[in-house]
């Protein structure tokens, strides 16, 4: 059973459509990367799934049910425009917080501690939330978002505004949660980190789906006939490519439309030429998006 | 624990916890307890003197030697004005009046003093008036015809209930004090809590808090459980300063007495109180939720919640109308325009008995629009919420409510 299943979901605010048609499926023991160019709709998805927007048309299925206030507490949430109640301490928010994911108040406590030593943050326990940095503050937020021991997590944007350190902490944590078992979808515009993270992703853009599928699958599909090369030596002459791309670090070879990289290969081999490195050109995700994005609003 | 109720335990904690809460909460009755001992001290300090006060007079005019104690006073006759402003230069007298030989043709008396006077200190006046007319009078009419010329009536006036009987409640100024303080009480506690409910609401907005929440819980349980919680927290707050009024009534009745002795609380104040309180604070919630929903910040929330809060202390800057005439029309449409009825029925009520129909009405109207504000708070809510940046035009609201 899939841990998100959208059905040909709908949604438009009075002349604007937000979600046209949309369908996907996030599985268990997958990070899931939902990314789009800015209004693509990535948010109202998220909403609908969360239950705080409601579909105009199709379905919504979260863990196998529609999302009630009694299942509400299968999904921790992190949205992109967060906040927390300045004047309360970081235990006092994240033990209310929590218990409004019905946790029992004194395990919300003992779980926090935990994740804040875990976190570096146990020091700050008893500060007020507006005692800390924007960056620690994110942290407090993931931390609410998963004490409850979620099935389903779902991260709008979850590293703006964090340290690389910290950073690194959270991709951990993300990791590890996906190992449990968990589902975890990533909204984000970083796409070194969609890359890093995710297993599948959906890119939307006018609220219909454009890229939709496994990361290596789709960066195959829009891998170009081309190989990149370290090398010493001249290359002279090869068979089969039709364009040289120089940059500062490597040379891109284009090649014709039924030239292989193994041919180029053995012509560079047999010429003597030293290769340091010789890999498939793939464009990355960040390429792929901007192609995509680009395609879309021309 | 119900996600309700531990939203409720929340918000009755945070705002029980204001310190802005506490100091409202304990202060009225304090001062009210300082008031009552500075009055005791006063009156101690400010009893007239025992001696008598002289006082001189030059009489031109001829006839006026009788009668030259008054109370506390006594009235030295000179022979001119000279002799007199000696006495008074030498302060053998404080002052002197000088009754003129056409007195009875003009009635005209002059007093001097060296004392800076805004008017005569009404003792003096009355003690100078009681002088000349005993005089005048002496002889020619019997001493009981004197004394009612001086004193000529004492109004008591009983107020009768509808089958003829004697009202159990007498009216007078005792009976307003009660409805004055539950009237301030009842302004302040509403103002304060339906804007503790605003600023929640719409920090929680403007902090981003909202969407977090609303991933928990329902909005339907968010507002419910924040309602109750600063609605409680406020009810508590009435409730301490009513129980406070009895005890503190008596004690200023019997260690002050005079007119704090007279003052009454009429019958049905107190569970009215409550009952308007519990009302008027539901509607400002209601009117609360809605502003929150589509406000950007607190303060722009703050704004827009005075233009009808004003309507709660607006009885207060018209109250010297409100004596003249209680039972206008004018303050009947204001004791049942919800807005302005809570405080407007207490002030009411200490000066007339408000009918049963009005009461009625009130009441009526205040729930209405507490199921209608409801329903129109409830779709901003949802519609708005999530809504940052910009608030939308009261265009943009009212297409919104009509289009469902």
């Amino acid at each position: 059973m899939p841990a998100v299943e959208v059905s040909h979901v709908f949604k438009s605010y009075r002349d604007k459509v937000a979600v046209d048609d949309l369908s996907f499926f996030v599985s268990r023991n997958e990070v899931f990367g939902l990314i789009g160019p800015n209004g693509a709709g990535k948010t109202t998805t998220i909403r609908m799934m969360m239950d705080i927007v409601k579909p105009d048309s199709g379905t919504v299925k979260i863990l196998g049910e529609k999302l009630s206030e009694a299942n509400k507490h299968r999904l921790g949430y992190l949205p992109e425009e967060r906040g927390l109640y300045r004047k309360l301490t970081v235990m006092d928010s994240i033990v209310y917080l929590a218990s409004l994911k019905g946790m029992d108040e004194r395990l919300a406590e003992q779980r926090a501690n935990e994740l804040l030593s875990e976190t570096g943050m146990l020091t700050h326990s008893r500060k007020r939330i507006e005692e800390l940095s924007k960056g620690m503050g994110q942290i407090i937020q993931f931390i609410i978002t998963i004490i409850h021991n979620p099935e389903l997590i779902v991260m709008d944007e979850p590293f703006s505004g964090l340290d690389p350190v910290n950073t690194e902490i959270l991709k951990k944590m993300l990791i590890n949660l996906r190992n449990q078992g968990k589902a975890v979808i990533l909204s984000t515009h970083q796409m070194n980190q969609v890359e890093e993270l995710c297993d599948r992703i959906l890119m939307i853009d006018g609220g219909h789906a454009v890229l939709y599928g496994r990361l290596s699958e789709i960066k195959a599909k829009y891998r170009s006939n081309s190989v990149i090369i370290d090398f010493n030596g001249e290359l002279g002459q090869i068979a089969g490519v039709i364009e040289k791309r120089t940059t500062k670090n490597y040379v891109e070879l284009v090649l014709e439309e039924d030239a292989t990289p193994r041919q180029v290969l053995e012509q560079l081999v047999s010429a003597g030429i030293v290769i340091n490195r010789f890999e498939v050109a793939t464009p990355s995700l960040n390429e792929i998006f901007v192609k995509v994005a680009g395609k879309n609003h021309e | 624990m119900n996600r309700v109720l531990l939203i409720f335990k929340h918000e009755f904690r945070q705002t029980v916890g204001r310190t802005g809460f506490i100091i409202l909460t304990i202060v009225p009755p304090l001062v009210a307890l300082l008031a009552i001992g500075v009055s005791h001290a006063i009156s101690g300090i400010s009893e007239p003197p025992a001696e008598a006060t002289g006082i001189g007079y030059v009489d031109e005019a001829g006839g006026f030697e009788q009668f030259t104690t008054q109370g506390n006073l006594d009235f030295i006759p000179f022979d001119t004005p000279e002799a007199a402003t000696q006495a008074l230069v030498d302060k053998d007298i404080g002052e002197y009046f000088v009754i003129p030989e056409d007195f009875v043709s003009t009635g005209l008396i002059r007093r001097y003093t060296t004392q800076r006077e805004l008017m005569p200190p009404a003792a003096t006046t009355t003690a100078i008036k009681n002088f000349i007319s005993s005089n005048l009078l002496s002889g020619k009419v019997p001493e009981t015809t004197v004394t009612r010329v001086e004193e000529p009536l004492t109004l008591v006036t009983i107020t009768l209930t509808a089958t003829g009987a004697v009202a159990p409640e007498q009216g007078g100024p005792g009976n307003l004090v009660i409805p004055i303080i539950v009237g301030v009480m009842l302004a302040v506690s509403l103002t304060f809590s339906s804007s503790y409910l605003l600023q929640g609401l719409a920090a929680e907005k403007e902090n981003r808090l909202m969407e977090i929440l609303l991933s928990s819980v329902s909005t339907r349980q968010l507002v419910t459980g924040k309602v109750m919680g600063i609605g409680s927290a406020g009810l508590i707050q009435v409730a301490i300063w009513v129980a406070t009024v009895p005890p503190l009534l008596k004690l200023a009745s019997s260690s002050v007495g005079g007119f704090f002795s007279t003052i009454q609380i009429p019958p049905g104040l107190i569970s009215l109180a409550i009952l308007y309180f519990v009302l008027g604070y539901l509607l400002f919630a209601v009117l609360s939720i809605g502003i929150a929903a589509v406000s950007t910040s607190v303060r722009e929330g703050q704004t827009l919640a005075s233009i009808f809060t004003l309507w709660v202390i607006a009885p207060f800057w018209i109250w010297s109308l409100i004596m003249l005439a209680p039972n206008s029309p004018a303050w009947v449409v204001l004791s049942i325009f919800p807005f302005s009825a809570p405080v407007m029925v207490m002030l009411r009520l200490g000066l007339t008995g408000v009918p049963t129909w009005q009461l009625a009405a009130s009441i009526a109207v205040l729930v209405l629009c507490i199921i209608g504000g409801l329903m129109l708070a409830a779709k901003l809510l949802r519609t708005y919420v999530l809504m940052y940046g910009k608030r939308p035009s009261f265009g943009e609201i009212m297409r919104n409510l009509r289009s469902g």
